[in-house]
């Protein structure tokens, strides 16, 4: 059971289960605990040539045992997001904790990523469980609607769920070139039905400031 | 499937906001502003917006069609290259830097602000530059958005202030400088401010404001990186023109020549 202590701080209640975390992030545990690494991801032999040809490298471990266990990273907000049945797409270095019933996996994401500049590839988290996803700031969740598309800025994009289409728009001109462009150059657009999260600050993009 | 995602019915679950439940021109949280766009432009600092919904568009203050914004809201073209336009009908999420976000509403008076904490503006507003190196004033009425670290707080004078914790000041005359009395004395009270040795509170600088008028401060003494405002045209008189002093600088130099009709350096185009 996931809970939120604060917002920095997850507390994760545990009776024999285990949960996937990021390496290193565990900060206290009462209880009985043992924390193993999972090499590639947990995801096997195919997971971990997936992971290192995409370069969505995560390192993994798995934290099995009874008690309290408290996650944080470097006092990043932390949001938590249940799937029930649908699909996340996170960033890898956004991921703090997911339940070890969700499977995870890499998928492309086409010119997005690189925009964005942390490549070509999101982290894919699927099935029934909570997952605990890091933002600086606290997130905030948007829905995407068939009546109501939204558009991102990749910078401060952190991840989606649901059923929707991205499409990477591009409003670089020639004036872009004259150094005069509007700032945003690069946006993702989201259409049809989900959530998208935003966290309110942007990393440093290729093209940030054009 | 997706009935059932999200939904503010979810206990303990996010808040999910869309184009209804967004707040207009409040902020959703405290670091995040949301503008609603409906006819009248906004002004922006380039890379501040995060999301939007609706049709927006986004173009850099400069030649062509938004030319006569230099003239009619942007006086001083020294830093106009930073800001963009926001046009077309929608709601736009502004952030930056994951720092509180405020908004404040100006009715017909001034304010001035330093360069890195203004995020953006309403075009009702005229943006100047100040005579203060690094800040700018806001003359006009309309609403305003501003950046800070931790919530801002507002005193009014006559009141002391720290320099790093000065966002702006509202309506009053200009500050001066104030140094504590034992600061300036003698040889000791000199060598003691210059290394801090045999204590040096690192208070003995601040900033004096009198007069009627409204002074904000950021509730830490961390510092926004600085946003230069743009270097003003040397002239004699002119304060902050560097330590060229009266004379022209060569043309090499920061802050030398500029070809006519140029907007800022070049580098500053580019966000280096």
């Amino acid at each position: 059971m996931f809970r939120l202590q604060g917002s920095k701080v997850l507390a994760v209640e545990m009776t024999g289960d285990a949960v996937k975390a990021k390496n290193g992030s565990m900060v206290a545990y009462d209880g009985r605990m043992a924390f193993k690494k999972l090499t590639g991801g947990g995801e096997g032999l195919r997971g971990m040539v997936a992971r290192r040809l995409t370069g969505e490298q995560m390192t993994v471990m798995e934290v099995r045992g009874q008690g309290t266990c408290w996650f944080a990273d470097r006092a990043s907000e932390i949001n938590l997001v249940t799937l029930r049945g649908d699909r996340l797409h996170v960033e890898a270095s956004n991921l703090l904790v997911t339940d070890a019933g969700l499977r995870t996996g890499t998928t492309f994401t086409g010119l997005r990523g690189a925009a964005r500049g942390n490549g070509l590839f999101t982290t894919t988290v699927e099935g029934h469980g909570q997952a605990a996803l890091l933002s600086d700031g606290p997130a905030v969740v948007l829905r995407v609607s068939p009546r109501y598309p939204l558009t991102v800025d990749p910078g401060a994009y952190i991840a989606h769920q649901g059923e929707v289409r991205q499409s990477f728009q591009s409003g670089v001109t020639f004036r872009t070139f004259l150094g005069e462009g509007g700032g945003e150059a690069f946006q993702i657009r989201f259409e049809g039905d989900g959530l998208v999260y935003v966290q309110p600050s942007e990393r440093n993009t290729i093209a940030g400031d054009l | 499937m997706s009935a059932h995602i999200g939904g503010q019915g979810a206990p303990g679950g996010p808040v999910v906001f869309d184009p209804e439940t967004l707040p207009t021109d409040d902020n959703v949280n405290p670091y995040t502003f949301c503008v609603e766009l409906k006819g009248s432009p906004w002004f922006l600092q380039k890379g501040k917006m995060i999301a939007y919904y609706g049709a927006m568009e986004f173009n850099g203050v400069g030649h062509g069609r938004l030319d006569r914004l230099v003239r009619t809201s942007f006086h001083s073209p020294l830093h106009a290259s930073d800001w963009v336009v926001a046009e077309g009908s929608g709601k736009m999420l502004l952030a930056d830097r994951a720092l509180d976000v405020n908004s404040f509403d100006l009715d017909d008076g001034n304010l001035t602000v330093r360069a890195g904490h203004l995020l953006a503006f309403q075009p009702s507003l005229a943006l100047k530059q100040s005579i203060v190196p690094g800040f700018l004033t806001l003359i006009g009425t309309g609403k305003f958005v501003a950046a800070s670290n931790g919530p801002v707080v507002f005193m009014e004078p006559p009141l002391r202030v720290d320099p790093q914790a000065l966002v702006g000041w509202a309506d009053c005359p200009s500050p001066c400088h104030h140094y504590d009395h034992g600061y300036l004395t003698g040889v000791l009270g000199g060598l003691r401010a210059m290394t801090g040795l045999g204590g040096a509170s690192g208070e003995e600088h601040q900033f004096e404001f009198v007069g009627a008028g409204t002074v904000l401060l950021q509730s830490s003494e961390a510092l926004l990186p600085e946003r230069s405002a743009g270097q003003v045209p040397a002239g004699p008189g002119v304060p902050g023109d560097g330590p060229g002093g009266p004379g022209a600088p060569g043309p090499g130099s920061p802050g030398g020549a500029r070809l006519p009709g140029q907007l800022g350096d070049l580098q500053r185009r580019f966000g280096l």
